[in-house]
């Protein structure tokens, strides 16, 4: 979708601000958040690209308004509510009054804490051992599809319509934008596109420069 | 929209400090119904934050770059299979299965960005920085690379090329700094100290500790 989380290129942001010796979390309650969301998506309800998606799908004016775990946190609310695992009356009551009444269901797959470090450990499994033929080889000329979908993608608008080259081939994954939008996974080759600077944003830049995109081969062409 | 959205929404009217005890009572709120549900476990939510604040870090990172200092056969090894290399010194998982290490050197200099939205080595460098996750860094990196690093205090030389690497799928990315001048001689443990998370995302480079910039 084309939303305001796809950044890339945009001005008017400001400078980029490090804030020294920054703690790992700046209110007790972003803690919980990365928690909550972490140990909910454990669930297996829904995958690490829905998830992604979920936080696209805030408004964008209020995206734009919110810290980083606001929108996290904005997320997980849209996901529990959606795929039911949370009655809208049930966490309305809540937030009048922490002790109102729920209804129990746990959860076969619950996050237990024994399983916390395995589970992070392990992580998730985006790459596919699948044999899937190879359209692209590193050298080859190619061109980003200029697509404008309403859901999920991470071809970013920057690219779209752009001429590169491929870099590398990293192997073959699970295809985020069929993932996330409940598709499947459609493993397919992904790859790094090497964009020179100037293809993408003009004369006024670094002949030099390039940027890399990771991208599907559903996203590209042969040039 | 659902009453939960409304009330979010309404949230950032007012003044910052309200907004966040707003925030605050949402997210216990959450918490203390998904407990009830049996959907989270508490203590599994405490080894949760507690992997991410005291286990992982770019401590982690700091030692896979000092071993391919003093290490040339890690280095190779770190450059063709950079996730195999890293998982020998157990730096593995979540948001770090697929990794790729992108060396620099005095004609080459590697930035790491995710402009869509947060994407960052974990097991490497733990969880990103609030200005790597923000709207001026994520709209910038890949549009005015040398702007934001000049920014930065890090001047790269226009003889110098800038690769910037947008993490848009599930690679996730880490710099190898140039190890600095007058550091000769340095043990393993000694070079580790030096290297940054920022130097690791490409925004700085690495320097002795008296200060002055590697020589270029």
């Amino acid at each position: 979708m084309n939303g305001v989380h796809d950044m890339g290129g945009m001005h008017g942001f400001g400078p980029v601000e490090i804030e020294p010796d920054e703690p790992w979390f700046h209110h007790e309650w972003e803690r919980r958040v990365l928690a909550l969301t972490l140990a909910a998506g454990f669930l297996g309800e829904w995958n690490i690209d829905t998830s992604r998606h979920a936080r696209e799908r805030m408004p964008g004016a209020e995206y734009l308004a919110s810290t980083y775990y606001e929108k996290w946190l904005w997320g997980l609310e849209r996901l529990l509510l959606e795929r039911g695992l949370v009655p809208q009356a049930e966490l309305d009551a809540r937030l009048r009054d922490t002790a109102a009444p729920v209804r129990r269901t746990g959860h076969p797959r619950l996050l237990t804490a024994e399983n916390v470090e395995p589970l992070l450990k392990k992580g998730g499994n985006a790459r596919v051992n699948e044999t899937v033929p190879a359209r692209f080889a590193p050298g080859d000329r190619v061109v980003a599809h200029n697509i404008n979908p309403t859901g999920h993608t991470r071809l970013p608008r920057y690219a779209r319509g752009r001429a590169g080259v491929v870099d590398r081939d990293h192997g073959v994954f699970i295809f985020a934008d069929s993932h996330a939008m409940g598709h499947g996974p459609q493993p397919q080759h992904l790859y790094s596109i090497r964009f020179a600077a100037r293809e993408l944003w003009g004369p006024e830049v670094s002949e030099r420069d390039a940027v890399y995109v990771d991208l599907w081969e559903a996203h590209l062409d042969a040039a | 929209m659902s009453d939960a959205h409304d009330h979010h929404g309404h949230h950032h009217d007012h003044e910052d400090g309200s907004r966040f005890s707003d925030t605050e009572l949402r997210v216990k709120a959450l918490e203390s119904l998904l407990v009830d549900k049996g959907l989270v476990d508490p203590q599994a939510l405490d080894a949760l934050i507690d992997t991410y604040e005291t286990k992982v870090g770019p401590r982690n990172g700091a030692r896979v770059v000092a071993k391919a200092w003093t290490d040339p056969a890690f280095r190779e090894w770190l450059l063709r299979d950079a996730t195999a290399a890293i998982a020998s010194l157990g730096y593995t998982g979540r948001q770090g299965e697929d990794m790729v290490v992108l060396e620099n050197s005095p004609k080459v200099h590697n930035l790491v960005v995710c402009t869509l939205c947060s994407c960052y080595p974990w097991p490497v460098l733990g969880l990103p920085p609030v200005w790597y996750k923000s709207a001026p860094y994520r709209s910038r990196a890949v549009i005015d690379p040398r702007g934001v690093m000049r920014e930065l205090g890090l001047d790269v030389g226009e003889d110098v090329e800038v690769r910037v690497w947008d993490s848009t799928a599930e690679v996730r990315y880490l710099v190898l700094p140039e190890r600095p001048a007058g550091t000769e001689g340095w043990s393993e443990d000694e070079l580790a100290t030096l290297v940054t998370r920022d130097a690791m995302i490409g925004v700085a480079r690495v320097e002795r500790p008296d200060g002055k910039e590697s020589a270029k």
